[in-house]
């Protein structure tokens, strides 16, 4: 059984990032960058499902600059056991990114592929999905339980109103959601092992991708900004605003 | 040019984000066609038909699309996709695990969650959670859309359109339902309330939720929580409001022991009047907060449900 968990290099959540004020796009100069959050649960549990003895090898993928070893070398040292980065300057849209990752999956043969279910810069929430509709696999988005038998996964699904449970034939995409599990913070023994853990280089053409976007950026511009209103004084007092302004009765 | 607007429903009505995510739809000028995939779905194909603006319903009537999973909805939508040069969904939970795989094997990058439409070829969607907003034209031949229902006004019901029965593509078999945890309440659903009261880590337990409820239960409130009290396992996953949670918009929002992080801002910042209460005087969330009340909560809200 293998496992492989695409991830995402991105401004760190912490981070307040700048419009550029020409429009062209958002500044993140020197931002703190970080594995995108989802993608640290999906990594996390790949690497558990090899600690409890059910995938044999834990691959970690990511398309992008050359800067995004550093974030594959993260997933290394949580516990993956080898990189394959397919290094491309430019912003690659989900629709490139699958493409990347289908050749990935045909060549790597991977049972399952875990993926963020969202990266948190660009909130597009659409690559495993793509990546699922291309490979003609199922898909187990959004998933806070997955439960791994012979021949198929049980996925139990973030829903609107609640949690779904979906079973899906194998081989399968699984999305994390935040409650799958919460990952660990790789020790420092394990930072140093990750240096010596092999990460191959691609680049899309390598794959036969062509991954020009689709979407032209016409403009990026700052949202507009809510003015901070009064402080009231009391509980009552806010009673009374609230009706004064209509929003209660 | 006409559009394809995929019905969110329970077999039975249509869910109001439909009615939102019509509201997209109708600025990108064309004909709109409502596709209702459901099992036993007659009712709500029906009351597709009475939807402002709506000329056409396709209804498709299979016991595999009782409950919306991605393998069939996709394929049944990409079998229709020829006639349609719009395809357009609200980012529910449904819209948002369906609408990537139907884009992606159309071949087109999806345009997710819209805020605003400006052509038919043009869209505005916020991005690093809501710290920038982003206009966008879209170069495919066809434009696979989801609709941040937040952001745009219900569609009225005073149509008639024609009901036309469609016959449903081979289940994938890649997938089968296996059941459901609803979380069951008597309170108004997030994303549709207009009222919402949310709790943060402020809240310090689960128990303390309740009462919230018993506030929101005085106004007729949907219940939220900010991502911290769903990471600190006060409330299920489908309470956040947030980047990666619900987007909400209601006429009042109350937030309660939340201090105001971005990505909870980013789910309720278009909420008509927010209210805040917080016993931290310097918490962002008074920086967009109308009424801001500094104060323990576990004070305050028996007081306010006193008040109300």
């Amino acid at each position: 059984m293998k496992i492989l968990v695409a991830v995402k290099r991105v401004v760190d959540f912490n981070v307040a990032i700048r419009v550029k004020p020409d429009g062209s796009g958002v500044d993140i100069g020197n931002a703190k960058m970080s594995l995108n959050p989802f993608d640290e649960i999906g990594v996390e549990e790949a690497v558990r499902l090899k600690e409890a003895g059910k995938a044999t090898e834990v691959v970690v993928v990511s398309v992008g600059p050359a800067q995004v070893q550093e974030t594959l070398r993260t997933a290394l040292a949580m516990g993956a056991d080898r990189a394959i980065l397919v290094k491309h300057e430019d912003y690659v849209e989900p629709l490139g990114v699958a493409k990347v990752l289908k050749e990935v999956v045909t060549a790597e043969k991977p049972d399952i592929v875990i993926l963020g279910k969202q990266a948190i810069d660009d909130d597009c929430n659409q690559t495993g999905q793509m990546l699922a509709a291309l490979l003609g696999w199922p898909q187990g988005t959004f998933a806070s339980k997955i439960d791994l038998e012979d021949s198929s996964l049980t996925v139990v699904r973030e829903a609107d109103g609640g949690l779904q449970t979906v079973r899906l034939s194998m081989p399968t995409i699984v999305t994390t959601d935040l409650r799958l599990n919460e990952p660990r913070y790789a020790s420092l023994p394990n930072i140093m092992k990750a240096k010596k853990k092999p990460c191959a280089e691609m680049t899309p053409a390598d794959y036969g991708v062509d991954v020009k976007p689709r979407l032209n950026l016409i403009k990026t511009e700052e949202p507009l900004r809510r003015q901070a209103g009064v402080k009231v004084s009391s509980v009552s007092e806010l009673v009374v605003k609230l009706k004064e302004t209509g929003a209660i009765r | 040019m006409t559009v394809l607007l995929i019905a969110e429903h329970d077999n039975e009505s249509l869910k109001e984000a439909t009615h939102k995510a019509l509201s997209a739809a109708a600025k990108l000028g064309g004909d709109i066609h409502v596709l209702v995939a459901g099992y036993r779905a007659t009712a709500a194909a029906g009351h597709a038909a009475k939807l402002t603006g709506v000329t056409r319903v396709l209804h498709i009537d299979v016991a595999e699309l009782e409950r919306p999973l991605a393998e069939p909805m996709a394929a049944n939508i990409v079998a229709l996709a020829a006639d349609y040069d719009h395809i357009v969904a609200p980012a529910t939970n449904n819209g948002k695990n369906y609408m990537p795989r139907v884009a992606a094997m159309l071949d087109v990058m999806q345009v997710s969650e819209v805020s605003d439409v400006k052509a038919a070829d043009t869209f505005v969607r916020l991005i690093y959670a809501g710290y920038a907003v982003q206009t966008v034209q879209a170069t495919d031949a066809k434009k696979v859309i989801t609709v941040g229902i937040a952001s745009f006004p219900p569609a009225r019901e005073t149509g008639n359109a024609v009901v036309e029965r469609k016959e449903a593509v081979a289940d994938p078999g890649l997938s089968s339902y296996v059941g459901e945890t609803i979380s069951r309440s008597d309170l108004p659903e997030l994303t549709s309330a207009k009222v919402v009261i949310s709790g943060g880590r402020g809240m310090q337990s689960g128990d303390n939720f309740k009462m919230l409820e018993a506030v929101a239960r005085k106004l007729n409130a949907a219940v939220g929580a900010s991502r911290a009290a769903v990471d600190a396992g006060f409330v299920p996953n489908d309470y956040q409001v947030g980047q990666t949670g619900k987007v909400v918009a209601p006429d009042l929002y109350i937030a309660v022991g939340i201090s105001g992080a971005i990505q909870h801002l980013a789910g309720m910042k278009d909420s008509k009047i927010i209210a805040a209460i917080n016993n931290d005087q310097d918490a962002p969330i008074f920086q967009v907060a109308d009424f801001g009340l500094v104060a323990d909560l576990f004070e305050a809200l028996p007081e306010l449900e006193k008040a109300l």
